[in-house]
């Protein structure tokens, strides 16, 4: 059950225990048990939603910055990672393989801020080499949703 | 002037679905639960290699049976479900959706008066297309209290010395029932005592909820006398291009081919290129498509137990068949109530079949939100004529 569970709610967060009990042919107290503990194992992490801000009056700006930095012995990556995914205006912080080492999704309020993020913050850490930060300029899909007209129902109302 | 139409074309009673389609269109704003092809759209890889095809120019003729590498890929997807050895050059035939398959079959091995069993509630086609061939149609109608499943006793009493072929429609279109092993190997003693060939119609297999799907070609003494017939509309929600498939015996598979070959040349090429890709990439679509309707059938039925609707549960395609007896109307007639009174198509179980009187087909190819809604307005309804006549 412990995959069908993950996958629905991945999609369908609110969707109500009863209801999830019914779809995945288990009695509501089994999905109540499974649901504590991947929360407790830590596989839940949250329970966020998912929000088109751009339809909203609220500001943001989001940058994807790709981060080059000095692993250090013993540690790797994950000291620099630590330091950098404690600022809460990081939304994400990824290792990559490739070109560079970090990458760092951040939002902010303006473009400003980020930029100041970046100088101040971000590339004065001893271990950061070189930062190159691209801003968002639209979001088409997020989270495998696409943004955009839903579509309609094209099928013939009545198919044998 | 002189008549110019066939009395054997003009004597086949139009489709009770196309009825009811009618009455459906002059509904405004009503929701349906009643259609017989997936809500997904064909998953994007497959969809691609259709593009891809067209534009390096792939837009000529196959070969009249289909593209070597798409039979070749029918052969591999036959033995890896099923467990079945076909010779892609002799076995398989590629066809304009499974229904081209069920006509040009029963043209190819139908002489006149020969009789051809077709179990109801079933598809709306085999019986005109066994008429069409020349064949009488010769109806079994199954039973609720069989869940729908085609017993031996049923096919032992419908047998006569003209019986050559059965039809054998499971996953069923429209009950949703099954026949798991035990079922088919009842059936294939009676085929085997009687020398009877088997229409096999598998176009929901990849869509069983219990256990694996089984074909009767599979078992022994079977292959040699059944036509498979499968295709990429249920499975990988493909029903818009048109892609179906025939393995069957070398001599049955020639004379299609030759019908085939007169009357339609070959199958859509990107459509077979398309096919390719979804045999070769397709599996982990189908488990996924299979899952969502899987979770939509449990919701289904458990919203009929709570309104204390009477259903058999359904372990295949994506049909729930409730009874509505208890409402002493006929199915046309509690259609077409559900229709005026709530704005819902649901298809009377008639349209398939006499037999299907007293029964609605209720598809599940919708979203959980969609059925939510159509659910709530069928308790609404069947409230309010418990209602009335209390």
């Amino acid at each position: 059950m412990r995959e069908e569970l993950l996958a629905v709610i991945e999609k369908n967060s609110r969707i109500d225990l009863k209801e999830l009990a019914i779809i995945l042919g288990v009695e509501e107290i089994d999905v109540v048990n499974e649901l504590a503990a991947l929360e407790a194992e830590g596989i839940i992490c949250g329970y966020h939603t998912l929000i088109n801000w751009e339809k909203t009056n609220i500001e943001k700006v989001t940058a994807l910055i790709e981060v080059r930095v000095t692993p250090q012995r013993g540690q790797g990556f994950d000291n620099v990672a630590e330091r950098i995914q404690k600022y809460p205006e990081v939304r994400s912080v990824y290792l990559i393989s490739g070109g560079y080492d970090l990458m760092v999704i951040l939002e902010g309020k303006t473009l400003r801020e980020v930029s100041s993020f970046v100088s101040d913050k971000l590339s004065t850490l001893d271990q950061v080499l070189s930062t190159a930060t691209h801003f968002i300029l639209k979001k088409y899909k997020d989270h495998g949703t696409v943004f955009g007209q839903k579509t309609e129902d094209e099928r013939e109302m009545i198919t044998p | 002037m002189r008549n110019p139409l066939a009395d054997k074309v003009v004597e086949i009673k139009p489709s009770g679905i196309r009825k009811f389609f009618d009455v459906v269109k002059e509904i405004k704003g009503a929701i349906s639960l009643g259609v017989g092809e997936p809500d997904f759209d064909t998953p994007w890889h497959i969809r691609e290699e259709g593009i891809y095809s067209l534009e390096k120019g792939k837009t000529h003729y196959t070969s009249n049976a289909g593209l070597e590498e798409l039979r070749q890929e029918i052969c591999h997807y036959m033995k890896r479900k099923n467990g079945l050895t076909y010779d892609w050059k002799k076995q398989v035939l590629v066809t304009v959706g499974g229904s081209e398959a069920i006509d040009i079959g029963l043209r190819a091995m139908i002489n006149p008066g020969d009789e051809v069993l077709i179990p109801q509630p079933s598809y709306v086609s085999y019986e005109p297309c066994a008429v069409l061939a020349g064949a009488t149609p010769v109806i079994i109608n199954l039973k609720a209290e069989n869940e729908f499943r085609l017993t031996a006793q049923e096919l032992e009493d419908a047998i006569t010395d003209k019986t050559k072929i059965l039809i054998l429609p499971f996953p069923n279109n429209p009950t949703g029932a099954i026949m798991e092993r035990k079922d088919l190997e009842a059936i294939a003693e009676v085929i085997i005592k009687h020398d009877i060939y088997v229409m096999s119609d598998e176009i929901y297999a990849e869509l069983t909820y219990k256990g694996e799907h089984v074909s009767i070609a599979s078992l022994p003494g079977m292959q040699e006398r059944t036509l498979l017939i499968n295709g990429f509309s249920k499975a990988y929600a493909m029903t818009g291009w048109r892609m179906g498939y025939v393995c069957g015996p070398e001599n049955i598979i020639a004379q299609m081919t030759k019908i085939h070959q007169f009357a339609i040349m070959c199958a859509p090429t990107t459509g077979q290129f398309a096919a390719v890709d979804a045999l070769k990439n397709g599996d982990p679509d189908i488990a996924e498509m299979r899952t969502a309707y899987n979770q939509r059938r449990r919701y289904l039925m458990n919203a009929f137990r709570e309104m204390g609707l009477e259903c058999f549960e359904p372990y295949g395609a994506f049909y729930v068949f409730p009874c509505i007896k208890e409402f002493g109307m006929t199915s046309e007639e509690f259609a077409t109530r559900f229709l005026e009174e709530e704005k819902v198509a649901v298809v009377p179980g008639t349209a398939f079949g006499d037999c299907g009187e007293g029964f609605l087909r209720i598809s599940y190819a919708y979203s959980l939100e969609n059925l939510k809604i159509a659910i709530g307005r069928l308790e609404h309804f069947v409230k309010k004529l418990r209602e009335n006549k209390g």
